[in-house]
């Protein structure tokens, strides 16, 4: 696999293309924003809450590939999770991206969020693939200051 | 297009000669970089560009043979850096046209200098009430810096609006210039836009009504030449490091009767006259604005930049990036998707574009594996980017080193774009 199909695999580029829970989301229980300030980017992640439990979650805004779909890729993947889980699964896609957990059998449990294990190759990238992680922690901790990741 | 930057410069628009650009090519030795693999195709001059041997050279001599503190020692080597740190700035006088050296002052870059003006000037002259007017392209160091003004003194920033094309709206500038207007602040040539604006023509607007303009060169001062008296301008800033010099050394230049009746901005060593504990008074003119040791090997480094510089020819340096911005423009305007973002008549050096459904960044990253270094992102201009409807965009900016060959190599490069990126 070259750099480039590494970084851009074929889910990622698709899920850029068609970003799944791409919406606002008016009755949600708790939204938070993350900003890239150094790039621009900016998202907005809206959550319905059953409980301990992510009943609903969508999100918009603008990015790259990479932000927008790891975003919705996220969507997908914590819908139904309880706090617990999403703290969890966090935990481990960000130790995969960062490359901090690479090696045989660290990917497992992530599903489809294993495509971002090529990001640890592109240090920069890691924020691009957080952000959206970052906003939906935020609002979970229902915190109303946007979040960063520079 | 760019076809009149010439004339805008302030340079006699003669045929410049031609640039041999091999030649160039081969005093800057990073140039020979590879990038994962490719060579190296360097197109974010905008942000800073490359130096070349006798640059590189001047900053390692100092440090093996010319190295003291200056304006104080007796003793040889003080002396000499001295000379060389002076004489750095008879060099950048010259450079400018300034009528003389004691205009000239060493500061951080660009972004300072504007600082300095805002907080001395600024803080001396303006009543609350009082307007600064700047223009809808600028860069955020053209901007904040007079926001904190604001907040301090109580004045008003007033913003003129840009054309769709990206050019200031003239008409509205002349009408937002004012009674209560007490200063101008505009950029040479926009980094986002690579609009080149029409500063002879806003000086001679504020001249007529008592007020002082400052000018951005940080874009100008490298690609288009200047003559700041033939601008008429009161403050001019440039970085050193977007001009083939070191970073950490930049230029205010101020005309001498304002820079004289401006109070100092930091106070420190090298900038006093005399000192007791009750009263202090303060250096003439330029020492009186450079408190503390300086870059003194930055701004060497600095003066043999633009010594090298002036040796090939503005106008052959102007000549050669009108012609790649021109082919660059027609090449990148062609690809289907592609849209260029500020279209202006008067434009230099820079080329601002978007591709349809591929993120900016996402532009650079592939280009990046291709070994082309381009800029992607707001261009630390958020206004512009919203005044065009962008979160960000890509950007290309030449310099006298860049070929046809290397717009050849983008081309390709956004071809590869659109081939990883097609629906």
């Amino acid at each position: 696999m070259t750099e480039l199909s590494a970084l851009y695999q074929d889910v990622i580029l698709e899920h850029n293309r068609s970003p799944r829970n791409f919406r606002r989301m008016d009755d949600a229980d708790r939204h938070a924003e993350g900003r890239n300030p150094l790039c621009g980017d900016q998202l907005t992640v809206w959550l319905k809450l059953d409980g301990d439990v992510i009943a609903d979650v969508s999100f918009e805004g603008s990015g790259c590939a990479i932000s927008k779909a790891s975003a919705s890729l996220m969507t997908a993947a914590v819908k139904g999770k309880t706090r617990a889980d999403v703290a969890r699964l966090f935990e481990r896609f960000h130790g995969v991206v960062t490359g901090r957990a690479a090696g045989e059998g660290q990917s497992d449990g992530l599903g489809k969020l294993a495509v971002f294990s090529g990001i640890s190759a592109f240090p920069v990238r890691v924020k691009c693939a957080t952000l959206s992680w970052h906003a939906l922690k935020a609002a979970l901790e229902n915190g109303a200051e946007p979040v960063s990741t520079e | 297009m760019s076809g009149t930057s010439v004339a805008a410069s302030g340079l006699p628009a003669a045929i410049a000669a031609r640039l041999d650009v091999a030649r160039v090519r081969a005093e800057f030795p990073i140039l020979a970089t590879r990038v994962h693999g490719k060579p190296l195709v360097y197109l974010d001059n905008a942000a800073t560009t490359q130096k070349p041997q006798p640059v590189i050279d001047a900053l390692s001599r100092y440090y093996r043979a010319e190295n003291a503190n200056i304006h104080r020692g007796v003793h040889y080597l003080s002396q000499l850096a001295t000379d060389g740190y002076e004489g750095a700035r008879e060099k950048v006088a010259r450079f400018l046209n300034a009528a003389s050296a004691r205009e000239i002052v060493f500061v951080r870059g660009a972004t300072e200098g504007i600082n300095l003006v805002a907080q001395s000037y600024g803080r001396s002259v303006l009543r609350p009430g009082d307007e600064i007017l700047i223009t809808g392209m600028e860069h955020h160091s053209n901007i904040v810096p007079w926001q904190l003004l604001a907040e301090q003194t109580g004045t008003v920033l007033r913003v003129a609006p840009l054309t769709d094309a990206g050019e200031l709206d003239l008409a509205a500038f002349d009408r937002l210039l004012g009674p209560r207007t007490r200063l101008v602040s505009v950029v040479h040539l926009s980094n986002a836009l690579g609009t080149v604006n029409p500063v002879r023509r806003i000086t001679a607007a504020a001249r007529g009504l008592g007020i002082p303009v400052l000018v951005d060169g940080a874009q100008s001062a490298p690609h288009l030449g200047v003559d700041v008296q033939a601008l008429d301008c009161d403050f001019f800033v440039f970085s050193g490091h977007k001009l083939f010099g070191p970073t950490g050394i930049g230029v205010l230049y101020g005309r001498e009767a304002l820079l004289d009746r401006m109070p100092p901005w930091q106070g420190g060593g090298d900038m006093i006259s005399s000192v007791t504990f009750e009263r202090s008074t303060w250096a003439a003119l330029p020492a009186k604005f450079e408190a503390g040791t300086p870059h003194i090997a930055g701004a060497i480094g600095l003066g043999v930049a633009v010594d090298w510089l002036s040796a090939i020819g503005l106008e052959a340096v102007v000549a050669h990036e009108d012609d790649l911005l021109r082919y660059a423009t027609a090449e990148v305007g062609r690809i289907p998707g592609a849209t260029l973002i500020g279209t202006a008549r008067d434009r230099a050096s820079i080329l601002s574009f978007a591709l349809d459904g591929v993120h900016a960044h996402d532009i650079g990253q592939v280009l990046d594996l291709e070994g082309i270094a381009i800029r992607a992102g707001h261009h630390c201009a958020q206004p512009v980017m919203q005044r065009y409807g962008v979160a960000a965009t890509a950007r290309a900016s030449f310099a006298l080193y860049n070929t046809r060959a290397e717009v050849d190599a983008l081309v390709a490069g956004l071809a590869k774009v659109k081939q990883v990126f097609a629906q």
